[in-house]
Formats: structure tokens, sequence, C-alpha cells
């Protein structure tokens, strides 16, 4: 238990959280005539533990929270606290021991994996990096991690391209896992699987939640999937939190127009009551 | 609907050649479809479902493929048609529209001079201006508003969902019955999706269309389709209506699909029901049925594979693929009160 743990301060606090890009035109001046609002004054909380599901449409700005959030982009104002701490602004080097504490999970599995390098490399390089483990104590934990993730120990000498999509993902989870994160950002964890495989890997980050006690921030704009894996939901629109609540009570009994708008266009897999609803508009 | 079909798929057989050996993607397809109707067929990667619509409209035509069986659309044989009749049939008789109408259009023309381009290729007497009219016309028929000044955007102007409208009216150009529709909400938002749906349907009822819809989605199959076929290694392991399929499921895939769903309307259960390990390689399917390592009521008579066949006698149009009796189904596929694949004891990866 440290400090913050015992002040109960959340895990992630993050207020008024703003990442404007400029529009530039000009050829050797550059004017800014203008900002896109990717972020726009958002703020939330995750305690220890917890899953909060971040949902919104393409352009909501939902990604760009994430990133701002881990620092991997510089945010225009407003604070990031971590355990207390305030991260927002800290640079490259003052960022790195906390790394350990954050980690991501990607949406393609085909992208966020280096293909020439072989999967001990990719799950061992965090390990190596913050000088955790080494040589065979280091083998011995990577292929822990693989076994723990639904792999085999023998994947360890493979190479990306000679996994499936669900198997790169749990390669993926298992790097993320490797420094024992307090928190997860899962940016579209499952969109870019097959449907009998995202269920796999939403149950095992479920299972690896209860087992090493994550805080997941889930981001994905699949309002079925986000629902069922996480604790609270923020309905992210045009940059800004439109809608805060517990999962049940934000699909069952939503407030904002937009977050109405955006259930009932949600496909309801049952053609008797698909049939009597009206879905666009 | 008991008119005769516009298009009927028969014993239909696509294998590609390939340094590994031969990949049979579809084996053994067979459907019919009629004058307004929506056919969707659903898979993951690798189902041979995209395969099947491809080779319906002759975009499989390689000199590694092996193309058998027989594809009739109003009476004519599509599969020993020629390249020039083929291109003849494309867009007037079977449109196609794509995942990605991103790709899908030359990101460096004009959206309008593409569909006129199309049009003047089947019609070479249509002039420029009335090839214009008549895209303004298509883009206020499929929902584009501005439709006059927006004829002269470039694709990258137009949003995702409008692209996809542009897509759509750019399939309508020519007047086809067949509209064959490989995922086509499946890179849009879902308010958006819920728009493309509304539009589909529309064309649907108000020209009669004939809808073939490829999805993994069986949200947006419950949303439109009429008669569903469930494709899973290249075969059809169940065919039904929309109805059939989604309250009387005969094949385990079927239920593990309904099962894994998440819905918003329905109290979250505590795990999500999954199907274990993953889509078989067409390069090395196991023999007999190929769902059956991931099945868990697999038994002794699995290693041969059953045929397509009406088990139940009551719906003989409702076919599937599996040895279980009715009577075994019935009992087998209820899962904590619902539809579903009953958990293994072990997770197998391939």
């Amino acid at each position: 238990m440290n400090d913050a743990a015992a002040t109960g301060a959340p895990l992630l606090e993050v207020t008024d959280l703003v990442k404007h890009f400029p529009i530039k035109r000009g050829i050797l001046i550059d004017r800014e005539v203008d900002q896109v609002r990717a972020v726009d004054g958002v703020s939330f909380k995750v305690e220890r533990g917890e899953t909060l599901g971040l949902v919104g449409e393409s352009g909501s700005g939902k990604s760009t929270a994430c990133r701002a959030v881990l620092q991997l982009i510089k945010p225009t104002s407003g604070s990031v606290k971590f355990e207390g701490r305030e991260i927002s602004g800290l640079g490259r080097r003052q960022m790195r021991p906390l790394r350990r504490e954050m980690q991501m999970i990607f949406q393609d599995p085909y992208a966020s994996l280096n293909p020439r390098k072989r999967v001990g490399q990719i799950v061992g390089d965090p390990l190596k990096r913050q000088g955790v483990a080494s040589g065979s104590e280091l083998r011995r934990q990577v292929q822990e991690l693989l076994e723990r993730v639904g792999l085999s120990s023998e994947h360890y000498n493979r190479f990306p391209h000679e996994f499936s999509g669900g198997q790169r993902q749990r390669i993926g989870i298992a790097r993320a896992l490797s420094l024992k994160p307090k928190l997860v950002i899962c940016d579209e964890p499952v969109s870019a699987l097959d449907v009998s495989i995202q269920a796999q890997i939403v149950n095992l980050l479920d299972d690896l939640q209860d087992e090493f006690g994550l805080a997941y921030l889930f981001v994905a704009h699949d309002i079925g999937v986000v629902r069922h894996i996480s604790d609270r939901i923020a309905v992210m629109n045009n940059g800004e939190i439109v809608e805060q609540g517990s999962a049940d009570q934000v699909c069952e009994h939503p407030k904002d127009d937009y977050t109405k708008k955006l259930l009932a266009a949600v496909p309801i897999p049952d053609p008797r009551e698909s049939r009597e609803r009206v879905r666009s508009k | 609907m008991s008119a005769a079909p516009l298009l009927s798929v028969s014993d239909l057989r696509v294998g590609f050649a390939t340094e590994a050996g031969v990949v049979q993607a579809v084996d053994g397809v067979s459907f019919d479809l009629r004058p307004g109707e929506v056919v969707a067929i659903v898979g993951e990667s690798g189902s041979g479902k995209s395969v099947t619509a491809q080779t319906i409209i002759g975009l499989t035509r390689a000199n590694n493929a092996r193309i058998e069986g027989s594809v009739k659309l109003n009476g004519e044989e599509l599969t020993e048609a020629g390249d020039a009749e083929m291109r003849r049939l494309r867009g007037e008789q079977v449109a196609m529209i794509f995942q990605d109408p991103m790709t899908s259009f030359n990101p460096v023309y004009r959206l309008g001079n593409q569909i006129v381009e199309a049009i003047r290729a089947h019609r070479p007497d249509t002039s420029k201006q009335e090839g214009r009219e008549r895209v303004i016309e298509l883009f206020e028929a499929v929902g584009i508003t501005n439709a006059e000044q927006r004829v002269d955007d470039y694709p990258h102007e137009f949003s995702g969902g409008m692209r996809q409208r542009a897509m759509i009216a750019m399939a309508l150009a020519l007047e086809p019955e067949v509209l064959i529709a490989d995922e086509p909400t499946t890179a849009l938002d879902v308010t958006i999706q819920a728009q493309i749906l509304d539009l589909l349907e529309q064309l649907n009822r108000e020209r009669n269309l004939a809808t073939i819809l490829i999805t993994h989605d069986l949200g947006v199959v419950a949303e439109v389709a009429d008669r569903v076929l469930v494709m899973y290694g290249g075969k059809v392991v169940e065919e039904g209506t929309l109805d059939e399929i989604f309250y009387d499921p005969q094949h385990p895939y079927t239920w593990g699909l309904l099962g894994s769903l998440t819905r918003i309307d329905r109290p979250r259960p505590h795990r999500l029901p999954q199907i274990a390990g993953s889509p078989p390689s067409l390069l090395d399917l196991p023999d007999g049925c190929p769902f059956r390592p991931r099945c868990p009521h697999e038994f002794s008579k699995c290693t041969e594979y059953p045929g397509l066949e009406s088990r139940g006698g009551e719906a003989p149009d409702h076919r599937d693929r599996c040895w279980l009796t009715p009577e075994q189904k019935r009992e087998k596929r209820t899962v904590e009160g619902q539809i579903g694949l009953e958990a293994p004891g072990e997770v197998r990866q391939a």
C-alpha cells in the first residue's frame, strides 16, 4: 500500500482533459486557422480493479482521450492523475517508471506486433527494458505469461504470422500484462476478431482482471461488448462525455438524447423484437 | 414467397490451387433467391461466404480457380458465360457493394463521373448530361442530400455512410434485379449502419430488389433477412427462415453463434458464452464435421460428415448438417435457459 492507496485517491482521475489539434494553412509561415477539438473537457475516474467502458462513434474522441491519458500525445490542458500523482506534462523519462503501471492493448493484432520478432521477444521486451528480468528468468516469466493467456509455452520461438487473429490478440495481452500493471487501456481489443473469438478474449480479460486486480479503461464502439465487461460506462460524442453511470443504468435508462439514439441503433439479434422497433432517426 | 427463383445456385464448389495444396473455399453451396427476398449468408473469416458471392458475379475466375456446379440467373448459366457476357450482366442484372466504400471508388475522379462512366459503358448512347441527371436522381433515391452539388465531389469529401450510399447508388444505376451486399455496414458506426439497413430494406420493398447479404453479424441478419444460410469451413451447416434459425436452430455452431451475442436489452450473463478454439484452416480440415474439434456434443458418428438434410420433418426447407436427433438438439441447445453452446471442459487451442 502506498500513500495514494491509503488516502483513497482513485487509480486514475482525469479532469477537464482537452486535446485540440491545430489546422494549419500557409507554405512558409504556418498560420493556425482553426482547431479540431478532438477531446474537449473530459472528466472521469477509474477505481482500482474496476472497468470503465468508453463508448462513442468514430471521431468522438475516445482513442485520442486514451492516448492523452497515457501521455502518448501531449494534452492541450487538463489534469491526469495516476494514484493521486499528476502525470500530465511529464516528459518521456519521467513517464518511464509509470509505464510499468499502465499498459495498452491495441485493436489490430496484425499491426501491433513486430512481424520480424519472435513471440518471446515481443512479450519479454517490456520486462527487459524495465530491467525486471533477464536470461533464463525472463524466459520462464514469458512462458508462464503465454500459458496464462491461453497460448502454449512452445509458442515462445514462433513469429506473429504463424498465429490467428485471436491468438495474436492473446500475445498482445501477454505483453501488456508482463509488467503487472495496475491499469490497462484496451482500445477496441475485440473489434477486429471473429464473433466466436470475441467472446473468448472478453472472458480472458475478465479472468485476468480477477486474478491480477487490474483496472480497465475499455474503449469500443460495440455497446453490447462494453456493457458486458464494464462496471461503469461513459458515452462520448464530439469530444465530450455526454453521459456517465453504471453500465446497466446507462443501457437500460439512458438520460441523454445522444445515448438514446446510439442505443436505438444497435441491432437486436432477435427477429421478433427487431420487427417492432424503429432503427434510425 | 412462391415466385420462381431469380437466381438459383446449386452445388457450387470453388477451389483454389495454392502451393500448399487445393483450398476448397466453397464446397457444395445451394440456394434460391426470389424477387424482393433477402438471403443472408452468415459465417466467420474463411467460411466461404465472400467467395460464394464473388463467384456468383464472376469475380473468382482466376487461373488457379476451379469452379464447379451451377449458378443460374433468370435461367441463364453464369458459370459458363463468357467474360464479355459477364461484363454485360454485371451491373445490369447483378450488382455488388463492398465493405469498404473508400477503396471501391477511384480517389482521383469525381464520384458523379465514375457512376456516369459505368452507365455509359453499358448504355453507350446515354449522353454525359443524361448520365449526370441520372446520377442526381439516384443520389436522391439513396438519401444523399444536396445531390446536385455532391455529384461533383471526390470520394474523400464524402463521409463513410455517404460513401456507402454513393456505392449503393452506383449499384442501382442500371436497375439490376439482384444486389449482392458483402458486409455493407461492417465499417460503419451503428447509427449510420441503421440508416443503411433502412435504405436497403426500402429498396427491397420499393424496387422488389433481391438481395444476398453477406455478414458475420447476426444482429444485422435479424433486422433484414428472410432466409439465412450459416456457413462453416466452406459448407452450409444450416439453412432456414429467419425465425427457424433464431428460435429453432439445429446446428451446434449456430447455437454457439447465437449464444455468444451480447444483448443490451437483456440482463447480462456472468460470463459470455464462448465457442472454444478457432475456425479451421481450409488446407487442413478435420475428417467428417469440420466443427467437431470445437463441439462439446461430438460423438462417434461425427467422423462422417452428414448431408444437409431436414431432420425434424415439420419444415422441409430447414436443413442442417448434424447427426444429433431433433430431440437431442432440443435438449442440448438450452444452456442456462437460453440457446447456446455448452462450455467444453478445456479450451483447445489449434
